[in-house]
């Protein structure tokens, strides 16, 4: 072994190199205040190792970089907890950033002559701070896609240049695969580079000008290792620990939640996302974005209100930066080092109150809480439909959320039918609305359910359902005012049976099961729909029948039927000339065959991971 | 070392410096190993996946394949998921198929037992040739020369032919560079 080591000793001058990192002389020993630098370099360390490990995962490019990240989120073994070091060591190496920051200028150790690490150090703050922005994106989900566009915009509105920086940054004039190779390239190439540099710099000079020991020394002075190593050890491991416990913090207050980071849905330019936030060391930005605007400037008597963006976002935060560069000079007075720590003290408390005021901000509005559980939702969603047995396309998962009909179905009915229709008394996503309904509730639409209801003459008359349309004095109502009071107990068991055959005509997912168990019952139904109930005066059933003068029972509620009365409800076999108010959805392109396909989906309970149930109450 | 550092202190303390150092080690490396092994552990996340199917998959008829006895070359195309993507009939290889009599069909792995290259058909030679270390094959892939690099023969793969004229291969990779025919899972 020591043959091993002075031959290696003899090419290389390891021993001397090992002496000098161990031995380095702590003036008045080991002290807990020293720790914070080595908690850095230990959290960078962390970010490197896990970042590697990261890539080797990760793959950058609009259809793959979400598809990737969820891949080893969820489908890799130990992936959640690799994804956790990484995202959450990022999140305590700003905190610890702020930390090192007060401590050496509280201690002083910012002057002379140690001005030019201290520019080292608050430039090594910024490259972990763009570290943290470009990495906010790379997971190609709503949050990062929408709160990076903040950021990339205001860099556009740097005067002259600032257009042309923005399209050199993103890649082009939109986001697309070249944004994210280029801000993998920036958060895995340049910018770690550069922190290399920067580290190994800000380390030598520490080196050259050795610890600024707090006075008064308590202790006689003591060589790094090992008693300085371990207490750097100890809050290294104080660092993880917390790590751990953020990337826990879930799921140890509920088992069902998520494990690490989250993911939220795939980045998608037309689906809105009002949760747009930065994460939460930039909310402070974020806050005082809201201040300045031409209005408030112009409210408070102040000029220049035109650039209150470029002052706020870019001129304040630069002068700021400025002025913490030139902290040094300042320094050299006793009252310009008090001057430096009230600067930064406030600076603190400004971070502090701007953060908790975006926060309080967002807790009591309404409209982003929503946006919050919509994009939970869908986040939830994709994450289901991303393990069903068809996977993810190659067209990438935001097509999974685009086709679905859980997710579009609510938002389309919303949009375009609630109007006049309800779903369940609302509007299909939960909200009450405001029109009065003048046209049928379609939750359950064709089941038996929803037929039983309808099919009497106090429900086909009420507001939930025809109540409100034309058709509340049509022949329909008119038969069950005559027929139905007058029914005998056969009559009624029959017309059971009639609704049972009629609901199977919609071949509705969710009620397969009994539509199977029911074949009999159903033949029978359908011979009393022809014959005793007389239905085929009026309704097509089975054959075609010109003179039929209501909406054709043929394949009543069935996908297609529902898809071609939607499209064109005036057709012969429809309502023809009797329809009351409905739109030819298709005709005149309010709808899409597409968006009529994912209501018709929708209504019928025909999405994945529909439960028998689930849908319908019916029975 | 500085000069106004207490001499006595490691000679003085030797129990309490080697605990203290011993902890420092330990801590140290506890720390650094949780980051490096989590990433090693989904670095290895590939070996607890298998791979191939290993079912039956249909390549065409028996019409499409030459009475002539030549074989001809058909892509393999079967469901595949890679890593994210759950792809349907995509081109997972390619076969070989040549008539053995009237409805009696061999099927070749194109991939080459020695390294993996795709091995090319000679019709002329009626035989087979990998372009890339010279191994050669008869047209039963049959190793054809001494000189020949690959350990044993191309890989002949289980052929179904249904009533209905289609042909169904069992198709596998196997082990390339060792002489037993051991499939990759």
């Amino acid at each position: 072994m020591k043959f091993l080591v002075d031959w290696l000793d003899s090419r290389t001058g390891c021993r001397k190199l090992f002496k000098e990192t161990l031995f380095e002389n702590v003036p008045g020993g080991s002290r807990w205040r020293y720790v914070w630098g080595s908690t850095l370099t230990f959290a960078l360390a962390v970010q490197f190792i896990t970042g590697l490990f990261l890539w080797m995962s990760y793959s950058p490019s609009a259809q793959t970089a979400w598809e990737s990240v969820y891949f080893i989120q969820y489908e890799m073994f130990g992936g959640w907890f690799l994804r956790g070091l990484h995202h959450y060591t990022a999140q305590v190496m700003t905190v610890l950033l702020v930390l090192h920051l007060m401590q050496v200028v509280i201690d002083g150790a910012y002057k002379a002559p140690r001005e030019v690490n201290f520019w080292f150090g608050l430039i090594l703050l910024q490259l972990v701070l763009a570290l943290s922005l470009t990495g906010y994106l790379l997971p190609w989900d709503q949050k990062g896609f929408w709160a990076t566009n903040v950021a990339t915009n205001l860099m556009g509105i740097v005067p002259v240049i600032g257009p042309d920086l923005q399209k050199a940054v993103i890649g082009g004039t939109d986001y697309g695969h070249h944004t994210l190779t280029r801000f993998f390239a920036l958060h895995a190439g340049v910018l770690p580079g550069l922190v290399i540099a920067l580290v190994v710099g800000h380390i030598y000079l520490f080196r050259k000008h050795g610890i600024c020991s707090k006075k008064p020394h308590r202790k006689p002075d003591a060589a790094f290792w090992p008693d300085q190593v371990l207490k750097d050890a100890v809050a290294c491991l104080a660092v993880l620990a917390t790590v751990m416990l953020l990337i826990l913090r879930h799921w140890i207050l509920d088992r069902e939640a998520g494990l690490g980071a989250s993911l939220g849905a795939p980045a998608d330019p037309s689906e809105p996302y009002s949760a747009a936030r930065p994460d939460w060391y930039f909310l402070f930005l974020f806050q005082m974005l809201k201040y300045f605007s031409a209005e408030q400037f112009s409210q408070l008597g102040l000029p220049y209100g035109e650039h209150a963006e470029l002052i706020g976002a870019i001129l304040l935060p630069g002068a700021i930066l400025g002025l913490i560069f030139i902290m040094p000079f300042l320094g050299r007075w006793k009252l310009g080092h008090v001057f430096n720590l009230g600067v930064l003290s406030s600076l603190l408390v400004g971070f502090g109150l701007l953060t908790y005021l975006a926060i309080a901000a967002d807790k009591s509005d309404a409209m982003y809480l929503e946006a919050v559980a919509d994009a939970d939702r869908n986040a939830a969603r994709v994450k289901m439909l991303a393990q069903a047995p068809t996977g993810i396309p190659t067209s990438g998962a935001v097509t999974l959320l685009r086709k679905d009909p859980l997710t579009q179905g609510p938002l389309i009915f919303a949009e375009n039918c609630a109007s006049c229709h309800r779903y369940g008394g609302h509007d299909g996503t939960g909200k009450e609305v405001a029109d009065a309904q003048s046209a049928p509730d379609l939750k359950d639409f064709a089941s038996r359910n929803w037929l039983k209801k309808v099919l009497t003459p106090e429900g086909f008359g009420a507001p939930q359902y025809f109540g409100g349309t034309a058709f509340t004095d049509g022949k329909m109502q008119k038969w069950l005012n005559r027929h139905h009071p007058k029914f005998s107990d056969d009559d009624k068991e029959n017309w059971d049976k009639l609704i049972v055959a009629l609901s199977a005509e919609a071949e509705i997912p969710y009620q397969a099961v009994w539509d199977q168990a029911d074949a009999d019952v159903i033949e029978e139904g359908k011979a009393l729909i022809e014959d005793e109930f007389s239905c085929i005066d009026c309704h097509e059933y089975h054959f075609p029948d010109e003179e039929a003068t209501a909406p054709t029972l043929t394949g009543y509620g069935s996908r297609e039927w529902l898809i071609e009365f939607i499209s064109d409800p005036e057709k012969p076999h429809f309502y023809g000339d009797r329809n009351d108010r409905m739109p030819k959805f298709l005709e005149t392109d309010i709808l899409d065959a597409e968006k009529i396909g994912l209501v018709v989906d929708w209504l019928r309970g025909d999405w994945y991971g529909a439960e028998a149930g689930e849908v319908a109450t019916a029975e | 070392m500085s000069a106004n550092m207490d001499p006595g202190l490691a000679s003085n303390e030797p129990r309490r410096n080697f605990f203290k150092e011993f902890m420092a080690v330990v801590i140290g490396g506890l720390v650094t190993a949780v980051p490096a092994l989590a990433g090693l552990a989904v670095l290895m996340d590939p070996l607890r996946r298998k791979g191939g199917s290993g079912g039956l998959i249909r390549i065409t008829s028996l019409e499409a394949i030459p009475e002539s006895g030549l074989p001809k070359k058909f892509p393999v195309l079967a469901d595949k998921q890679d890593a994210w993507n759950k792809l349907k009939d995509t081109p997972i290889g390619a076969v070989y198929l040549r008539r053995k009599s009237e409805n009696k069909v061999q099927a070749l792995n194109v991939i080459c037992p020695h390294a993996g290259c795709f091995v090319a058909l000679k019709e002329e030679t009626k035989s087979y040739f990998c372009p890339c270390h010279n191994s050669a094959f008869d047209i039963e892939g049959a190793i054809a020369s001494e000189k020949s690099p690959s350990p044993r023969p191309m890989d002949e793969l289980e052929v179904e032919v249904r009533e209905d004229g289609s042909v169904w291969v069992k198709f596998q990779n196997f082990r390339k560079a060792i002489h037993e025919k051991e499939p990759v899972v």
